[in-house]
């Protein structure tokens, strides 16, 4: 008996620490969340009261929240498949034999090291109607002006394409990264096969790098979530929150509204989404995934 | 012997004493206007330190107005409020419902209350005042106003020297000013109006010039389903349809300057926080007038005031007042001016020589005092950043033509009125 937790100690002693972290910062916190999410928000001598489901309904029926969960979702499903495919194509491109190969190498990765802020601000340049750099250029080739930022209909596109121009790049390098752990005798042995290159990325290339895939859709989907630094800097998540994503209503009751009980309730069903998502992701693709 | 050692030694006691109980005086202050606001903040609090040893000034910057406000809910829900903070003003109902500010006539005498508070402008102490009391010190304070490039008023025929007064004067030299190219693509937009972000303040100001009210002084009840503002909503959102006077959809606030300095506009209404920036960049000669109202001049004020922490010792409430009262002195309150282009807002400040000399060189800032005459208070009510965006929002969807004027406002006040009935 006593050898067995002897033996126990090391192990036990070596988990703690990551441990404690995170139960401190994570687990802890998030049980937190989910009971204060039972309770309205304090306000000055007014204490929180218990309200049970109140604040849950009281979602489900907030017209604002629908809205910013499916602009959300179209945008989860816009940014997340098109930036891994842009993100396979540049790792190919750059993972060939070119002239200038780090040079293009830097470029697809400069926005990465931006900060989503600054891109923000630079993609607010790009965006001005009348004498941003999209309406100079098209008014080169005679095409009307925009105001791409300031139509409710164009708003949300304008913010994906931030996004996709932001992440490809950050994708890019896990991608190059599989590539070249790929043996180089699969390869030749697919040529002497007379393989064409379309067989090639499919029966060699995408089995190899699923790994990275599953990776980086786990984390291109918590991106989806989580990021909305640019929204603060293009548009507030206007113009009536047509490009406002779930994480910016949830700052936005918080912090601005002070409506920490809300925001609370908002941030559980964020919470349950992702996990729902993540955990989904992993147990559905870890099959299929090819592990060496 | 042993007395006058004892004396000497509780004598250098006392005094050491004196001198390392310098005021440690915290204040919170947003930038909202380009330019070097900060530096002259800092100089401020430098300046106000020489003269006042026994007082540190320790200014800390705290980013926008909504920054600033979550930096100080935060700091005063934890109990670490700094005494004073410069803070937009029309939050005042929330600073008192959330118990962190209080009032500066408990700390004031009479005299203090007749002489200083009175000599403010009424138009800005209206979003400063509840139940007769004062919460809010003007400090950074503005009116929105029309600026217009008097080369293109010239190149349209028009006469630079007359701009228009009314909407409809208003409306007939925009469709003047509006140049369309080739490609039928507008060149030259005549009037901007951003409606970004906050299009509440410059659409009060519509309203105003209509007769109308936005709310009432207490802050539990709000006019914006008036068949008076309904009119001024139908008036702002034609500029950019059936007129085409306006370039469509929202417009940014940050880039309103830069299109009227690359002609992209040949009017624009924007802050008098702004007249430094425009006078810096402008390429051509320019002009500024009051906001053309519909039935008569209005403009809503702006802007931000010093409100005092209820967090405070006696002590430094005392220090505060002080370092308040100097840095509303004419002095700084023209360099402040100099510095921003905000409307300094004691009646004095104006009549000193310094802000005589630099009206000579640059008589616009004097637009903007005037006009305070017409001015209103700027929309305010009990849960404000709540309200505000309800309102806000319902603006968007009409100007960006997802709802008409008349619904999106109904729908607005249904929607405060709901949240603002707890209060009355």
């Amino acid at each position: 008996m006593i050898t067995k937790i002897k033996k126990h100690i090391p192990v036990i002693l070596l988990l703690s620490p990551g441990f404690i972290l995170l139960l401190t910062f994570v687990h802890i916190p998030v049980v937190k969340t989910i009971y204060m999410s039972f309770f309205s928000t304090p306000k000055g001598r007014k204490p929180s009261k218990f309200k049970g489901i109140e604040n849950y309904e009281h979602m489900f029926s907030d017209p604002i929240f629908w809205k910013v969960m499916s602009n959300n979702i179209v945008y989860a499903i816009s940014t997340i498949p098109s930036s891994i495919i842009i993100a396979i194509i540049m790792a190919q491109w750059v993972n060939s034999k070119l002239p200038g190969r780090p040079l293009l190498r830097f470029a697809y990765f400069l926005p990465v090291v931006l900060p989503l802020i600054a891109v923000g601000n630079i993609w607010l340049f790009f965006f001005l109607p009348g004498f941003g750099l999209i309406d100079q250029v098209g008014s080169l080739f005679g095409f009307q002006n925009t105001n791409i930022l300031g139509n409710p209909d164009q708003v949300l596109w304008g913010i994906i394409v931030v996004s996709i121009w932001k992440e490809s790049g950050f994708y890019m390098i896990f991608f190059l990264a599989a590539l070249q752990g790929i043996p180089r005798e699969m390869k030749e042995a697919a040529i002497i096969e007379g393989a064409n290159s379309w067989q090639m990325f499919y029966k060699i290339t995408l089995p190899m790098i699923t790994p990275t895939l599953l990776f980086v859709s786990v984390n291109a989907v918590i991106t989806a979530f989580t990021r909305i630094e640019h929204l603060f800097t293009m548009t507030g998540g206007g113009p009536n929150y047509n490009s406002a994503l779930l994480l910016y209503y949830i700052y936005e009751n918080g912090f601005e509204f002070w409506d920490t009980a809300y925001a609370i309730t908002l941030s559980v069903l964020l919470i349950i989404i992702l996990s729902i998502i993540g955990i989904g992701q992993i147990f559905l693709l870890d099959r299929k995934v090819h592990y060496q | 012997m042993k007395i006058i050692k004892i004396l000497i030694l509780s004598l250098t006691v006392v005094i050491t004493s004196l001198s390392v109980r310098a005021i440690d005086l915290e204040f919170y202050f947003p930038v909202a206007v380009g330019g070097g606001a900060a530096q002259v903040i800092e100089k401020f609090a430098e300046d106000y330190t020489k003269l006042n040893p026994d007082v540190n000034v320790k200014a800390v910057f705290t980013g926008s107005y909504t920054d600033t406000d979550t930096k100080f809910l935060t700091a005063c829900k934890s109990g670490t409020a700094p005494a004073t903070s410069v803070m937009i003003a029309v939050t005042i109902f929330k600073y008192i419902d959330e118990e962190c500010v209080m009032a500066w006539d408990d700390i004031l005498t009479q005299d203090e209350i007749d002489n200083w508070i009175g000599g403010f402008y009424p138009a800005f102490m209206a979003n400063g005042q509840v139940d007769g009391k004062t919460y809010g010190i003007p400090f950074q304070r503005s009116t929105p106003v029309l600026y217009y490039n008097k080369d293109a008023f010239r190149a349209a025929g028009l006469d630079p020297e007359n701009p228009p007064k009314t909407w409809d004067e208003q409306l007939e030299v925009a469709k003047k000013l509006t140049i369309k190219d080739s490609d039928g693509n507008v060149s030259q937009y005549g009037i901007r109006i951003p409606s970004a972000g906050f299009p509440y303040w410059l659409f009060s100001a519509i309203v105003y010039g209509n007769g109308g009210k936005i709310m009432n002084d207490n802050g539990t009840e709000t006019y914006i389903n008036s068949p008076e503002a309904i009119e001024a909503l139908e008036k702002l959102v034609a500029l950019s349809t059936t007129e085409g006077v306006m370039r469509p959809g929202i417009l940014e606030w940050g880039s309103t300057p830069q299109a009227f300095f690359e002609g992209q506009t040949a009017m624009m209404w924007t802050t008098t926080g702004n007249l430094t920036n425009v006078r810096n960049n402008a390429p051509f000669d320019w002009g500024v007038a009051f906001i053309p109202g519909i039935k008569q001049f209005g403009a809503p004020v702006g802007g931000g005031n010093f409100y005092l922490s209820i967090d405070t010792t006696e002590e430094e409430q005392q220090a505060t007042k002080d370092f308040v009262k100097w840095i509303t002195e004419p002095k700084q309150s023209v360099a402040w001016t100099k510095a921003t282009g905000y409307v300094a807002p004691r009646a004095e400040t104006w009549e000193s020589d310094e802000m005589k000399e630099f009206l000579k060189e640059f008589p616009y800032p004097a637009v903007a005092r005037d006009q305070l005459e017409y001015a209103g208070p700027e929309f305010s009510t009990y849960e404000q950043p709540k309200t505000v965006s309800i309102f806000n929002r319902g603006l968007e969807a009409a100007v960006a033509g997802e709802k008409d004027p008349k619904t999106a406002l109904l729908e607005a006040h249904a929607e405060i009125d709901k949240i603002l009935k707890d209060y009355r």
